[in-house]
């Protein structure tokens, strides 16, 4: 299990080779990779502040339930911070499993917790400006249908 | 005393990300922070901010001694 807050860009498909290599056990591996948008040309750049070693923690937290909740082999999280440009890759989540299911419901868990409850502060700066970003409702209601104890472990 | 981190909108409301202030517990550290900056002060307690006390979520008061760090948080971003 690993979580890794990087300032400059990364390259998706090198994290995932190098994630599902030399697994013998794990039958699954899902990944989700988050690119930032131009919101039709209203974004020139997203800037993205975390607090160090807080939001660390935070996101170790969300993992290590994921792990205990699905049942995961492994699971890497790495996030973005600083300046992003539009296109560029913001988020890196991939987890694996014994079988896919799991392996699916615990990306998709991962980036809802993430996408509404990581700690971090984002600006958008663009031609009008710069304006702060909250979670939106979809983000909020997305994430909340995890709440709920799975019925199914 | 204790090193105070702002961040999000705080930030930029106060035009400052760290400070170190004079203050022996939480409230304290409230109080000389509207003293010194009465719109930061209101934001602080404004909804959805949080205080963290050395890297912990701290509801109410809490002692600060000089090497206490401080992070007001405002609501998060989110990924």
């Amino acid at each position: 299990m690993k979580v890794v807050l990087q300032s400059g860009p990364f390259d998706p498909g090198a994290l995932l080779t190098a994630f599902t290599t030399g697994r013998r056990e794990s039958g699954a591996v899902v990944s989700f990779t988050g690119l930032a948008r131009a919101e039709g040309g209203s974004t020139d750049i997203l800037e993205l502040e975390a607090y160090e070693g807080f939001t660390e923690t935070a996101i170790l937290e969300m993992a290590e339930a994921a792990v205990k909740r699905f049942h995961l082999d492994d699971v890497l999280v790495l996030h973005r911070v600083g300046p992003i440009a539009p296109g560029e890759a913001i988020v890196f989540v991939a987890a694996a499993a014994a079988h896919r299911r799991e392996a699916f419901e615990a990306a998709d868990q991962l980036m809802d917790y993430l996408k509404s409850r990581a700690p971090f502060w984002k600006k958008s700066v663009g031609p009008g400006g710069a304006r702060w970003i909250e979670p939106t409702a979809r983000d909020k209601t997305d994430a909340e249908r995890w709440d709920q104890p799975d019925p199914l472990t | 005393m204790a090193r105070v981190l702002l961040f999000g909108p705080l930030r930029d409301l106060a035009g400052w990300r760290e400070k170190t202030v004079e203050a022996s517990s939480l409230s304290g550290l409230r109080a000389a922070l509207q003293a010194q900056d009465p719109l930061l002060g209101e934001a602080l307690s404004g909804p959805g901010v949080q205080a963290a006390v050395d890297k912990a979520i701290v509801r109410g008061e809490a002692p600060l001694t000089a090497l206490t760090e401080v992070a007001f948080l405002p609501p998060m971003s989110g990924g």
